[in-house]
């Protein structure tokens, strides 16, 4: 049960960051510790005690897998959020080039 | 038939690829090619939904279908909803694709325009079609992302810090979704959305799935732009290039919010009667307030993005109010018919939607500003965009013989039949103000005095624009006759039948 609640504790350290900061880099950053707060919950939902490598050999019996689609599940969100990130801080340096600060206070054009 | 049902996702796909390879050695590559795509997809969404009926087809990824009874393998299913929400994607696609090639000229880099809108086009036939919610959160995060590029395409202050916005809290949204379809699979081990209705059926805790219910609403809700999750809607829509605002508005909202959050809660979940009157209460308060804050909005396209968020909230407000009704399972036709109206509502919205930001467009395209207050006296030398702004303003606005009209008056007469006094009372308020703001739209832009003598030089846009504008016209007076009982039959009842008999979608995709 602690590992869950670390893992919601992780998701609200990353939202604070969102609500709370106020450079685009940081703002990007709390996204991605959200992010991998869900990843890492993903994985747990299939991880099982003892449990193998979900690589099965057919002369043995008996033995318990981990299971292995939330792992594929995780690798497909990890690319995601890869190109998320990535998009996030291609907009963050180009306003960074227009306005000249990463404050969202200063960059506040739009409105109403 | 099936084996045409991957290709809406491919096509797109290919076509992106095909075209940042091409468009660099071939010169106007991809002005041809985009428009030729996006055109076999339209005809091939018109044939899928023509033959297909109240049937429903189902394609399975690499031939994996059951092992032992269960589905293993990733579903393709098109159903009577899906292939609706097919043929306006690719028709409004289509028209802004058409549209943008003399649009698009005053940008840079318009290879990438193209390839990044067959992308979005790729991504939103990708779910409107996945029977499957993982790949379904990938096709939304594939439309998603590359909507985000094509708001910031036109890298100016605006643009860029509305592309900020709008993927910040697209992110949060798409982690909320994320966390959903976690959720569902730890409790029912399943991912196939017609396995886990299944699942359902045979118990479930209530609390539970009460809070991944609010998780998706929440989720999609910020992708549907659903007040109170509306904050980046104006801004996005307003500051993307204007074809890319009538697909944001027009599909985009639909497609990847409106649309998942209708499929999963009709044919995935049981729906109690709790989250049916939440869902009504969020569209009514959006219809309401979207409304009201259009009133007083001096930027044309501003204006246009509130006023989407008010058409949605009725949407979503007449799905709510069927809702209600399934869920206490007296009244069914009346359900069916706000279903009907919801639907109805749903094609006309896309249509004189995506035809009000393509005049917006061409307003911008020629005078370089959307303030309302620095036009005026268009309508002598724009004839084409007045005259078609007219006819979507007062479609929007429900002026009959108009499609806006009748859609209105089915959601109304549905609202009343089901004893919903104070829900079709709001309606017909709503739509008022709707006419009070286009009204002012329309003077202000096309019938006042013109501010100064430099505007009387303007010139009608090009035959791409004012063919794409006139066509969608056309077809705002075309989508009125839905309202007869006969093409409406023909036409919708597929897929009320899919939401009706919510059942039907899991049985028929087992084999039970």
């Amino acid at each position: 049960m602690t590992v869950y609640i670390l893992c919601f504790v992780l998701f609200l350290v990353g939202l604070y960051g969102v609500i709370t900061r106020r450079n685009l880099i940081k703002i990007a950053i709390s996204m991605s510790i959200m992010e991998f707060s869900i990843f890492l919950l993903l994985v747990l939902i299939g991880y099982i005690d003892n449990g193998l490598a979900p690589i099965v050999d057919p002369g043995t019996t008996g033995q318990v897998y981990v299971d292995p689609l939330p792992q594929a599940m995780v690798l497909t969100a990890i690319v995601i959020g890869l190109a998320t990130t990535a998009m996030l801080m291609a907009i963050a340096i180009r306003l960074y080039r227009k306005y000249k600060t990463f404050d969202i206070r200063e960059i506040k054009n739009l409105r109403g | 038939m099936d084996a045409l049902i991957p290709l809406f996702v491919a096509i797109p796909l290919i076509s992106a690829f095909l075209i940042m390879l091409l468009g660099k050695l071939v010169k106007g590559f991809h002005r041809y090619f985009a428009p030729l795509t996006l055109l076999a997809l339209l005809v091939m969404a018109v044939y899928e939904f023509s033959g297909l009926g109240t049937s429903s087809i189902q394609y399975t990824m690499g031939g994996w279908a059951y092992e032992g009874g269960f589905p293993v393998g990733i579903f393709m299913v098109l159903d009577g909803f899906s292939a609706l929400m097919l043929c306006i994607i690719n028709l409004i696609g289509f028209i802004a694709l058409f549209y943008s090639l003399s649009y698009i000229r005053k940008y840079t880099a318009e290879g990438n325009y193209y390839a990044l809108f067959c992308l979005i086009i790729a991504g939103m036939n990708g779910v409107v079609l996945s029977g499957d919610l993982f790949n379904l959160f990938v096709f939304l995060e594939v439309s998603v992302i590359s909507s985000y590029a094509l708001v910031a395409f036109g890298v100016g202050k605006t643009e860029l810090e509305a592309s900020f916005k709008y993927q910040v809290l697209g992110g949060l949204a798409s982690m909320l979704i994320l966390l959903a379809i976690g959720l569902i699979y730890w409790k029912t081990k399943t991912l196939n959305i017609a396995d886990v209705r299944n699942v359902l059926d045979s118990g479930y805790s209530k609390p539970f799935y009460i809070f991944i219910q609010v998780l998706l609403i929440s989720g999609f809700g910020l992708k549907a732009a659903i007040i109170p999750f509306h904050a980046w809607l104006p801004d996005a829509h307003s500051s993307a290039p204007s074809p890319i605002s009538a697909m944001l508005s027009g599909v985009l909202i639909k497609a990847v919010g409106i649309y998942v959050l209708i499929r999963l809660f009709f044919n995935m979940f049981v729906f109690s009667h709790e989250i049916a009157v939440v869902i009504t209460v969020l569209g009514t308060v959006s219809m309401v307030i979207g409304a009201l804050l259009a009133l007083i909005q001096w930027d044309v396209k501003r204006l246009l993005a509130y006023s989407s968020i008010s058409q949605i909230g009725l949407v979503v407000m007449a799905f709510g109010m069927g809702m209600i009704l399934l869920a206490k399972g007296d009244n069914l036709p009346v359900a069916s018919l706000a279903i009907a109206g919801g639907l109805y509502h749903l094609v006309n919205h896309a249509v004189f939607k995506g035809l009000l930001f393509l005049n917006a467009g061409a307003l911008e395209h020629r005078l370089d500003t959307r303030d309302l207050k620095k036009m005026g006296g268009l309508a002598p030398v724009m004839p084409v965009t007045s005259s078609t702004s007219f006819m979507a303003s007062m479609s929007i606005s429900g002026i009959p013989p108009f499609n806006g009209f009748f859609s209105k008056l089915i959601i109304i007469i549905a609202a009343i039949n089901g004893k919903f006094y104070l829900l079709a009372t709001l309606a017909v308020v709503v739509s008022i103000v709707t006419l009070a703001y286009f009204l002012k739209f329309q003077r202000f832009a096309f019938f006042n005095k013109s501010p100064g003598k430099s505007l009387e030089k303007i010139k009608e846009v090009p035959f791409p624009m004012s063919f794409s504008m006139v066509f969608l016209a056309i077809l705002c007076l075309a989508l009125s006759l839905l309202a007869f009982p006969s093409i409406n039959d023909a036409v919708l009842r597929p897929a009320i039948n899919v939401l009706m008999q919510s059942d039907l979608y899991s049985t028929t995709i087992l084999g039970l």
